[in-house]
């Protein structure tokens, strides 16, 4: 964590403003992103996601704030930003009538790659993507996994150390995102950082390391995955007892000691609102002293979804998925 | 791949700007691109073989009576017309795709890349040049079939398509600007029309000049698409070059000078 303290950001955005005649689509965005991370922009569809990307990719200019991708002005000097980033745009990014290979092939020879090296670094991609079968039949005719897929490769030609992938899983099946999600972590160990969109809670707490839920523009909330739980919601303890009989006196000692009030949730079960977690060994050790026998602790935090619901409203959330 | 490292941002070598050099490569990379697309999508030759072989056949039989007294007189006024009419539509259609292909999301990653700004256009022009030549070849074709017969035989045939290739090269600009800065392709066509018409049919394509009202002969002699004509007909029947060689080509090199830069310029803004 120090190490990555003392390099520079992959991203590191301050006010940024999109207006698009007089909708703000992006309104005074704040972001930072350290290397070697995979970040997560999470929000509902129309949050501004993508006007976000797109301004920190170059392909947008912005009508207000700064932008730096590792130190490199954004809106100074694009071409030098250009170099170290990969873009996989929303839509595909793609020419769906040429193969794969040929699209490869060209995006190779315009990285500066000569046509034998061009060659064999398409071919390593197609392999490495599971995209032999499309490598010389034009795309049109392939699946939106297949092509997500080359989007993909085709943003991995020279290996960016910033990649930015704008809702990578959006429309795959479970199996065909599971499989990106892979990629996505592989590449992170090869020292990539990853700036990802997406609308799914799951995916950004399955892959984020940090977090940035945005709505209407705006970054609503910034942190670990835990970090956004914790700041929704409180952890819940449960525990479970191995008879009934102990139920009562086990609620009185946990409302004792945790200085809560427990609820009994079932015939052995009990729940209460933890607050402090350094008080649950108290609680444990003079459960056993009392003679009290426990089938089961458990300790629940709040979902992701409880997390969005409570910061962007239940409606966005429906416009989402 | 999971073991081996990738080169750390602050360890890359980073350049400010494309040097000639890759401006060139790119170029021609999207050319490359260009000419990989016409082997998928065939239909657009149509217009730059089905206009030479429709108006070759239609202009001779009828009008080839009327205008020169026979059909065998009138192919020499008539195949540069038709050519140079038919390959300077061709340059318009070349806009309109452009357009279509910009709309497409592959331009998104394009613009993304660390290249020359320029190359997916002057990429997508040079081409199109191939689309040209082969309304030149089909139209001298179609010449050859119907009786024509330069004096000066191959060679001057041979240099008035390359002429006209250029031209049309040169003019694609006027189409590609419009094609950048329209909103919709359908745009670009209805603007690239108005611009179109005047200059193939205020020409001598395919009336003498001589017989059009006086007021309007000024504008039909400097327009360039009959100096070119002019040329064409020089160069192809007798093989030699004249003042139209060199205004035609002083004008379609004036043109690029404007329009180049112009499209460059709108298209950056827009990346
Ligand atoms: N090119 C554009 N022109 C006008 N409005 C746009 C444009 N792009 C996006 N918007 C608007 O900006 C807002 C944010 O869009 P976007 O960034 O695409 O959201 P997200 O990616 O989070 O779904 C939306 O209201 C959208 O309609
Ligand atoms: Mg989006």
């Amino acid at each position: 964590m120090n190490q990555e303290k003392s390099r520079v950001l992959a991203v590191e955005a301050h006010g940024l403003v999109k207006v698009f005649g007089d909708n703000r689509a992006v309104d005074g965005v704040d972001l930072s992103v350290p290397q070697g991370v995979i970040y997560g922009v999470l929000g509902p569809n129309g949050a501004g996601k993508s006007t976000v990307i797109n301004m920190l990719a170059t392909l947008l200019n912005a009508d207000g704030g700064s932008a730096k991708i590792f130190g490199h002005d954004v809106f100074a000097n694009p071409q030098v930003v250009r170099q170290l980033i990969g873009v996989t745009g929303q839509s595909a990014t793609v020419d769906e009538l040429l193969s794969a290979t040929e699209n490869l092939v060209i995006f190779g020879r315009l990285l500066g790659l000569n046509h034998a090296a061009a060659t064999k670094r398409a071919d390593e991609l197609l392999e490495e993507f599971d995209l032999q079968d499309a490598a010389r039949k034009p795309l049109g005719k392939f699946s939106g996994g297949m092509r997500r897929r080359l989007d993909l490769a085709a943003s991995l030609i020279v290996q960016p150390p910033l990649i930015f992938l704008d809702e990578p899983t959006t429309g795959l099946d479970p199996r065909t995102r599971n499989q990106l999600w892979e990629t996505i972590r592989r590449l992170v160990q090869t020292g990539s950082t990853i700036v990802l969109t997406t609308q799914y809670l799951e995916e950004a707490d399955q892959l984020a390391d940090r977090i940035a839920l945005i709505d209407h523009g705006r970054v609503i909330i910034e942190g670990t995955p835990d970090e956004l739980k914790a700041a929704a919601g409180v952890t819940t303890l449960h525990l479970g007892l191995k008879s009934e009989e102990d139920a009562d006196s086990a609620k009185e000692l946990v409302e004792k000691l945790l200085r809560v009030a427990a609820i009994k949730t079932g015939p052995t079960d009990i729940s209460a609102p933890m607050t402090d977690s350094d008080s649950i060994t108290d609680l444990l050790i003079s459960l056993r002293s009392s003679g009290l026998h426990l089938a089961e602790v458990s300790v629940q935090k709040p979902s992701l979804d409880e997390v969005f619901l409570a910061l962007t409203g239940a409606q966005n959330m429906e416009e989402g998925n | 791949m999971a073991t081996t490292q990738i080169v750390s941002a602050e360890k890359r070598q980073l350049k400010n700007h494309a040097n000639s050099a890759q401006v060139m490569s790119n170029s021609l990379t999207m050319a490359y691109r260009g000419l990989l697309k016409f082997r998928r999508t065939p239909e657009q030759f149509f217009d730059v073989t089905l206009q030479p072989i429709l108006f070759t056949s239609m202009f001779v039989v009828i009008f080839g009576g009327a205008i020169a007294g026979n059909v065998h007189n009138y192919l020499p006024t008539l195949i540069p017309g038709i050519l140079v009419q038919t390959v300077v539509t061709a340059s318009l259609v070349t806009g309109v795709q452009l357009r279509e292909d910009m709309d497409k999301g592959v331009f998104n990653r394009f613009k993304s890349l660390p290249i020359a700004r320029i190359a997916p256009l002057a990429g997508a022009l040079l081409a199109d040049t191939v689309r040209y030549a082969i309304a030149v070849t089909l139209t001298f074709g179609m010449g050859y079939l119907l009786g024509w017969r330069p004096e000066d035989g191959i060679s001057g045939v041979f240099a008035s398509g390359l002429l006209v290739i250029f031209f049309a090269w040169c003019i694609s600009w006027i189409f590609a600007f419009f094609g950048v800065t329209a909103r919709s392709a359908a745009g670009v066509q209805g603007v690239s029309i108005l611009i179109l018409f005047p200059l193939t049919f205020l020409s001598n394509a395919f009336v003498p000049v001589a017989t059009m009202p006086h007021w309007l002969r000024p504008f039909v002699n400097a327009n360039p698409v009959s100096l070119l004509i002019g040329a064409v007909r020089q160069l192809a029947s007798a093989g030699t070059i004249g003042h139209d060689f060199w205004f035609s080509l002083l004008g379609a090199l004036v043109i690029v000078l404007i329009f180049a830069p112009l499209t460059v310029r709108a298209y950056m803004s827009k990346a």
